[in-house]
């Protein structure tokens, strides 16, 4: 028997396996990505397209810890655009369609060129387990691979089952097998797994679409990259095209909603509501007769498009019906029909902010198994999964991305606090520090992080060292540069004649002024680029905000700082009801911060807490990472 | 699991008395029952039984015996209830024969209704006026105490909890799904009028405050005229009238003394206050400062003057920018300025004149405070809260139009400050408002 060993290994290699490998060995692990076949790493399974609202803010993340999923996004690209782009600065959010092969080719020729990553194809079997620690996985053709810790990002997988009509076919993916036995595995060693279902719509064939009178959607011109490594997009940009239901559709859907798994019965578990199945829609919005669907090219020499708005997992017939009721396809050619996909996830409540399982020791869950959905969702948790895991393996302590400074920590931090419900997908709305966590501060907010977790090379280092200088400078030049309420209204500014002298920054602040108006009255801030003046604008115009929510952040950090320790016996505690102590015993916070944001958890019970944890405070006193 | 304790504790009135009430709340209270009594009544009726010590089977008491189980119970646990004949010795003998019981223990203040909080049977500000209920003295402090119990501020606070939550979504919505077409633009419109209709309510009930907090804490009427015009004796003389006197409570002579009336139900708090003249020594200084510092914060001025002495307006004394009622004190020395008769002629010393200031004071207190039946916002506590909530809402209102996600923010603020009243504003319950109005999902 074949026997191989590696610091790291990283079983899937989607989006979240793919992270998760690349930042293992980014940080220096010996690391092997399993996955069935090497040709399907970075697969886009649903729709063709990275980022979005809260999305693009996990993609500017994941760069800002020099994870892939941003650089590829830039070489696959095909249609750019900035989302809320006339709203503040703090809730726009990059997206893009993406070519779905030049997306694969340019992930895995990022996972090849990957130091100390070895992709190994097979089929993950089973985990090695003695005493609840991992040690590594079995391959179905007997292989075994031993690790110091161990990745699972199974997305879809795990006892997978697609439904189409009341057609049931076990399937990770279309014509892929699912997993079975590592569902199994995490059962025995009482991990509690729940079911989840998610959907995608018909693919059609662009050929036969008729495109002369539907509306047209261009991207940004020019695109703006979601990399900052990324000096310009090269790719060739196309435009979208939209079309709509139609109440004849929707006539035949209702027709046929017996038909329909999600409303016969085959299918019990919860979709997202935020993605809902056409046939859902219709069911729950009976008043509209129409909604917008974009048909989305998949590829640049590809003439598969992507109706984006009508997941189903209707009959085929009642698909192509309802497409054929569109304008614009009256004579389209489904070549994939829609369907719906139930699969196994793990409650997420199982793991540690570091996304290890708190019952199984070495053994890192990232992606679609935590009960997310989204491909930005899954890589954020696969980079930070992948780091821990590697840190693990090398002795480490484990590191936590918290609600204050990143958008992964808030999602992290939702997923092993509230658990979930439904999949998980990112909001900006889920982040209360939401003015401070923007897309043009993530490399400020994480890549000195990132450098100092060795997850972030030199190329990404030197570029963060030369913008954050370049944007200090801004920031003092602006600061130093003061004029007088009646000097301001000679240089044609206007500000309240109050006799208080303000600051380049403070002027900044003013909705009606901006760089521009400060540049002619200081020609010295000629020297300060557009990237650094954009920027400082940004801080200048939430400055209020942005302070407040540094002392609501710094409170916060507080209640994080007091850590709980995990084998703490809750049954000792004084002055907690028996139903709080069943969920903190379940829950097993690790601070009291942590213990706060469970449902459930009173004022009273929190400082029942805080008092128990001061009485030994030499144990438990300010350890801000590690547990 | 090692349970809770079980506590127990007198729960109703000083001792002696015709009936004594002992309760319990915990999972052994049902324990409790069965070996005192020999067995758990039936949940809810009321069941005579007799009482024995379960160590050496001797008779306590014959009572009355209630079972409440959980979580259907004031407390959500477990309650049971004894009631007893009202001797010192019957209830001390069974307080010690349920302390004998392993996990029973005898209740700290307010346990009982901290364990009720704890189990969700009262908001915060339930459990505040609980807490006022207990302690009230007057008959308005009674209904204002029993309707902010029965949930009086909770119901206000859950109008604005929706409001909030109301407007937070569709900002969300319009924030966080601008790209689908059924969100848009359209979520924004009504977010005005959402925010508009909330802050109305609140400076409404915040209007009310000064009333809550006055029936509660009790109207201030600070006596107040330069020294030797018979400010003490005048309060003496109210103090030892037939009216309602509550308590007492005495300061320095240099500060003041403080008698507390009940007047048609409100409390009114009868504060006597050291002479105020030009500062003869450093401790006469500092009680004259405090003084005019209580005359700041009086709801009344009883302004005292001598009678008999010529009124001289050089040494006329400030009493503050509040209503003022002006007692001529000594009339039965005689007058001296007769051609000055405003305000009511008395004399502490015989009595003279007191009826009429008292039907002044009560005409006060009825005009002022009497019209309503006390205000939902009855703590400072939760006047500064509502107060940062209509702060917020107030910005929210001027940042929807140019900045959104600051509305939000200052949203996020107002519901942090509902959270801290009474519960707690969820994100996904925001966006749960979100999924159920719109459609959403290319």
């Amino acid at each position: 028997m074949q026997e191989d060993r590696f610091d790291v290994i990283v079983v899937g290699g989607g989006h979240a396996g793919c992270e998760a490998a690349a930042a293992a060995a980014r940080v220096g692990a010996r690391t092997a990505l399993v996955t069935h076949r090497f040709a399907t790493i970075g697969e886009m399974s649903c729709n063709p397209a990275i980022g979005g609202l809260g999305k693009g803010h996990l993609v500017r993340e994941v760069d800002a810890l020099d994870g892939l999923m941003g650089r590829v996004a830039d070489a696959a690209g095909i249609q750019f655009r900035i989302l809320n782009r006339r709203k503040g600065p703090a809730v726009q959010g990059p997206r893009a369609q993406a070519d779905r092969k030049l997306y694969r080719q340019a992930m895995q020729a990022a996972i090849l060129a990957t130091p100390g990553l070895e992709v190994v194809e097979g089929d993950a079997a089973d985990l090695l387990l003695s005493a609840n620690r991992v040690g590594g996985v079995t391959i179905a053709n007997g292989r075994v691979l031993r690790a110091g810790a161990v990745v699972l990002t199974t997305g879809t997988f795990l006892r997978g089952v697609i439904h189409i009509g009341d057609r049931q076919i076990p399937a990770g993916r279309v014509g892929e097998a699912p997993s079975i036995g590592l569902s199994a595995t995490l059962e025995r060693a009482g991990l509690r797994l729940g079911r989840l279902k998610t959907g995608t719509p018909p693919r059609l064939d662009g050929k036969t679409i008729d495109w002369a009178g539907l509306d047209v959607q261009k991207g940004d011109d020019p695109p703006v990259p979601f990399s900052m490594l990324t000096r310009a997009i090269t790719t060739p940009q196309i435009v979208c095209h939209i079309t709509r239901t139609t109440a004849a559709g929707h006539d035949l859907i209702r027709t046929n909603l017996a038909r329909a798994p999600i409303y016969s019965g085959q299918i019990g578990s919860r979709g997202p509501r935020y993605c809902p199945s056409i046939e859902d829609k219709v069911v729950r919005f009976a008043d509209r007769d129409s909604h917008q669907v974009f048909l989305e090219p998949e590829g640049l020499d590809d003439d598969t498009v992507y109706p984006n708005g009508i997941s189903t997992s209707l009959p085929e017939d009642v698909q192509e019906g309802l497409v054929r009721a569109m304008p614009g396809l009256e004579k389209v050619r489904i070549l994939r029909p829609g369907y719906a996909i139930e699969y196994d996830h793990v409650d997420p409540t199982e793991l540690y902010p570091s996304l290890e399982t708190k019952k199984l020791a070495g053994l890192f869950l990232a992606g679609q198994i935590n009960g997310t959905t989204g491909y930005e969702e899954a890589a954020a948790q696969g980079l930070v999964a992948g780091v821990n895991a590697a840190r693990l393996a090398g002795g480490g302590d484990a590191v936590e991305f918290d609600r204050t400074t990143s958008y992964l920590g808030v999602m992290i931090d939702d997923l092993v606090t509230k658990g979930i419900s439904e999949p998980y997908r990112m909001f900006t709305s889920r982040a209360e520090f939401r003015l401070s966590l923007r897309t043009d501060n993530a490399d400020i907010r994480l890549t000195p992080v990132g450098d100092r977790l060795g997850c972030v090379r030199s190329e990404r280092r030197a570029h963060f060292d030369s913008r954050s200088k370049r944007i200090d400078m801004a920031r003092e030049l602006l600061r130093s540069l003061r004029m007088s309420p009646s000097e301001a209204a000679r240089r044609g500014l206007s500000v309240n004649q109050d006799g208080v002298v303000r600051s380049g920054f403070d002027l900044l602040g003013y909705a009606d002024i901006g760089f521009d108006d400060l540049r002619r009255v200081w020609p010295e801030l000629g020297t300060i680029d557009e990237d650094a003046a954009t920027f400082v604008a940004t801080e200048a115009r939430y400055a209020v905000y942005l302070d407040r929510q540094a002392s609501d952040a710094e409170a916060l950090k507080r209640d994080e700082d007091l850590r709980l320790p995990v084998d703490l016996d809750y049954a000792a505690i004084g002055g907690l009801s028996n139903e709080v102590r069943g969920k903190l015993a379940s829950a097993r916070p690790v601070s009291i911060g942590h213990a706060a944001r469970i449902d459930g958890i009173t004022p009273a019970a929190l400082t029942a807490l805080l008092a128990h944890v001061r009485k030994r405070p030499d144990r438990f006193g300010s350890e801000a990472d590690g547990r | 699991m090692r349970g809770k304790d079980t506590i127990f504790a007198l729960s109703s009135g000083a001792l002696p008395a015709g009936i004594a009430v002992v309760r319990s709340s915990g999972p052994a209270s049902g324990a409790l029952v069965a070996a005192l009594a020999g067995r758990v009544p039936q949940a809810r009726l009321a069941e005579l039984a007799t009482l024995r010590d379960p160590a050496t089977g001797e008779e306590i008491d014959r009572g009355l015996l209630l079972f409440f189980p959980g979580p259907a119970s004031v407390t959500g646990e477990d309650v049971a209830e004894f009631h007893l004949h009202g001797g010192r010795a019957v209830v001390a003998r069974l307080l010690a024969v349920l302390s004998s019981v392993a996990g029973c223990r005898m209740a700290e203040a307010g346990e009982f209704t901290r364990r009720a909080f704890d189990n969700g049977k009262l908001d915060l500000t339930e459990a505040e006026g609980l807490a006022d209920l207990i302690d009230s003295e007057t008959e308005g402090q009674r209904k204002q105490a029993l309707r902010q119990m029965s949930g009086a501020l909770r119901l206000r606070a859950e109008g604005w909890r929706a409001g909030v939550l109301e407007a937070m979504a569709l900002i969300a919505a319009d924030l966080d799904f601008s790209d689908e077409d059924d969100v848009g633009e359209k979520a924004a419109v009504g977010v005005r009028a959402v925010i508009m209709a909330v802050l109305g309510d609140v400076e409404e009930a915040l209007s009310s405050s000064r009333i809550g907090e006055r029936i509660r804490d009790g109207v201030r009427v600070v006596i107040a005229g330069a020294p030797n015009v018979g400010k003490s004796s005048l309060l003496n003389r109210l103090a030892g009238r037939d009216v309602a006197i509550v308590s007492r409570i005495a300061g320095t002579t240099r500060d003041a003394i403080e008698v507390r009336l009940d007047i048609g139900g409100v409390p009114v708090d009868l504060v006597d206050t050291a002479g105020i003249r030009e500062a003869g020594d450093e401790i006469e200084a500092e009680g004259i400062r405090r003084s005019r510092a209580r005359m700041e914060d009086a709801d009344l001025v009883l302004h005292v003057i001598d009678a008999t002495a010529e009124r001289d307006a050089a040494a006329a004394v400030d009493v503050g920018s509040g209503p003022v009622l002006l007692v001529r004190n000594k009339i039965d020395l005689g007058e001296v300025a007769p051609g000055v008769r405003e305000g009511f002629g008395i004399s502490a010393a015989t009595g003279e004149g007191l009826d009429q200031v008292i039907a002044a004071l009560g005409r006060f207190v009825s005009e002022t405070y009497g019209t309503r039946e006390g205000g939902v916002v009855t703590r400072e506590r939760q006047r500064r809260l509502v107060g940062d909530l209509a702060v917020a809402l107030r910005a929210a209102l001027g940042r929807l139009d140019d900045m959104p996600e600051l509305a939000a923010e200052e949203l996020r603020r107002a519901a942090q400050a509902i959270g801290r009243l009474t519960g707690t504003i969820d994100v996904e319950e925001m966006l749960g408002t979100i999924f159920g109005r719109f459609c959403i999902g290319k």
